[in-house]
């Protein structure tokens, strides 16, 4: 009587990466908002500072607000998203409800990282298109670019899900858990010379605290796709140190995995 | 015969606190089961650690034969379980949310049969939040035995309902009782116990007070019946443990009219039963 076959993982993952994107889509205010919020930021910060670097810079400020705040793109939908998302999951119901059912956590988590995967991906095109369309950002033609756009992209959405999982357990409520998580968010743009740049002109003491999170790596990696060698000159060491951000990116992988492996659990067993 | 649910000294600890104290449990295949008690009384923490949601701090569990601490999937697709208080699902539809849990088990009952079945057909492409805490409450049921469960708990489960929503409610729980599903009930609403339940047991601080049918918990069947008449001289009432005897003699000698007996109500043993308990 227990030998009948279960619905296997891939099965339920795909039903709940289908619940999941249509619930996801249904609740259009969030969504839009969520989208826009920082597409609307590099707008106005791009209008504010346009020229900061100077006539003969290969590249305008608003420019590299373009390229660096993809990062900022990539936290808000799958670190933010994913945190807040579980946290409300917790709270609502879901989870238990999944709990008491055959479904997998390996399902479950493909539901949310489908849901991820579609929000980030339409968050970075709706940046990279302002970027353009209002910035002049130049698109690179050569294929060595896009292939680094795409191992960032790929280890940025990895790591933030990954901690925005971790977060998750870490916040009391999902009424809370938007806020909550907004702060780290908020304050790395800042230390990382995001939302200030070129980033040597930050405090030593800042960019050393950074050095350590994925923030910096990311908008680095993605100025070093999208902007012109010259423009490697405003980084700290004067280069794009593609290695290093990989390193980094790849370490917060690892450790973000093994992190929501550890603190992720279905129900508070008080 | 093994029992579907076995429970022997059932302790779980809160930090200094047991909020259940060493409970015995013995449910039979088949049986409807009501669990009575007052808030607080360890009836939601019993029924998930039965669930498996929850870890025991002390005693012996089988659900269906398996240990729900470590049960895996498959004992999980055996089990139903309508949980109190659920929000999810606000922004599917029923038919899309009870689809999408019948992916969840082997062999699931049709879809439009279970809306069907918790009466929900006309609020089938409804999206789940604009339902009625009534309606709601008939989702999280129908979610709860789309997979065919041999074992069901039901936890609170008319909270809401209109008396017409509640007799529709006792009809399902009537039939799926007759099809074999062992069905846990915890109810505040104890005419609901009493037309449902086969068995049941009053749980407080922690621990069985009382077990029995509805008809004897508690003594019930014992206790002395009260008469009620009118005659030409006004009311009378008086208790007896005849009432039959009683009334036969006294219809010789005047008028009953307007005649009653009672016996204490379900809800007048339980109110004693956990005020013993306190």
């Amino acid at each position: 009587m227990t030998t009948i076959s279960l619905p296997s993982s891939g099965r339920l993952g795909l039903a709940r990466g289908a619940v999941e994107l249509r619930q996801f889509l249904r609740s259009r205010e969030a969504v839009g908002f969520s989208l826009i919020f920082p597409a609307l930021l590099l707008v106005l910060l791009g209008s504010i500072f346009k020229d900061s670097y100077g006539e003969h810079s290969e590249a305008s400020a608003a420019q590299v607000f373009s390229a660096s705040m993809i990062a900022y793109g990539i936290i808000s939908t799958a670190f933010i998203t994913m945190g807040v998302g579980i946290a409300a999951d917790r709270e609502d119901g879901t989870l238990k409800r999944l709990r008491g059912t055959p479904m997998t956590v390996l399902a479950y988590f493909i539901g949310k990282l489908t849901v991820v995967a579609v929000a980030t991906v339409a968050e970075v095109a709706l940046m990279l298109g302002v970027g353009v369309a209002v910035f002049d950002m130049p698109l690179p033609d050569e294929p060595a670019r896009w292939l680094t756009f795409a191992w960032v992209l790929a280890l940025s959405i990895v790591a933030c899900t990954a901690m925005g999982v971790t977060a998750s357990s870490l916040v009391r409520s999902s009424r809370s858990a938007g806020v909550v998580l907004n702060v780290p968010v908020v304050a790395l743009q800042f230390l990382s010379g995001i939302f200030v740049h070129p980033i040597t002109m930050l405090p030593q003491w800042m960019v050393t605290i950074a050095s350590f999170f994925p923030v910096k790596w990311m908008g680095q990696g993605f100025r070093s796709v999208f902007l012109p060698d010259s423009m490697a000159a405003h980084e700290m060491t004067g280069g794009w140190e593609p290695g290093r951000t990989a390193l980094v990116l790849g370490a917060w992988c690892v450790v973000g995995l093994a992190a929501c492996l550890m603190t992720f659990r279905w129900t508070e067993d008080r | 015969m093994t029992k579907t649910i076995a429970v022997h000294g059932l302790r779980k600890a809160y930090g200094d606190r047991d909020a259940v104290a060493g409970l015995d449990l013995a449910i039979d295949s088949g049986e409807v089961f009501a669990l009575l008690g007052p808030n607080g009384a360890g009836k939601t923490t019993t029924v998930e650690i039965l669930e498996g949601h929850r870890r025991r701090t002390a005693g012996e569990v089988t659900v269906l034969g398996v240990d729900p601490g470590t049960a895996g999937r498959s004992w999980r697709a055996r089990i139903g379980i309508v949980a109190q208080s659920a929000n999810d699902l606000a922004d599917l539809t029923v038919v899309e949310a009870v689809r999408h849990f019948a992916t969840c088990y082997p062999n699931p009952r049709p879809v439009g049969e279970v809306v069907d079945l918790v009466g929900l057909t006309e609020k089938a492409t409804s999206r789940v939040r604009t339902l009625s805490g009534g309606q709601r409450r008939r989702l999280d049921v129908a979610v709860g035995i789309v997979g065919r469960p041999e074992l069901l708990f039901l936890d609170e489960p008319t909270t809401g309902f209109d008396p017409e929503a509640r007799r529709q409610f006792w009809d399902l729980v009537r039939l799926l009782s007759a099809e074999g599903t062992t069905i846990l009930l915890t109810t505040h609403y104890l005419e609901e116990a009493e037309v449902l339940a086969d068995r049941l047991a009053v749980i407080a601080a922690g621990r069985i007070v009382a077990e029995g049918t509805p008809g004897s918990i508690g003594g019930r069947d014992a206790q002395l019946a009260t008469v009620a008449w009118t005659d030409g001289r006004g009311q009378h009432t008086e208790r007896t443990a005849d009432p039959v005897a009683f009334i036969t003699q006294r219809s010789v000698e005047s008028a009953l009219d307007n005649l009653t007996v009672t016996r204490p109500t379900l809800e007048d043993t339980y109110l004693s039963l956990i005020g013993e308990a306190r």
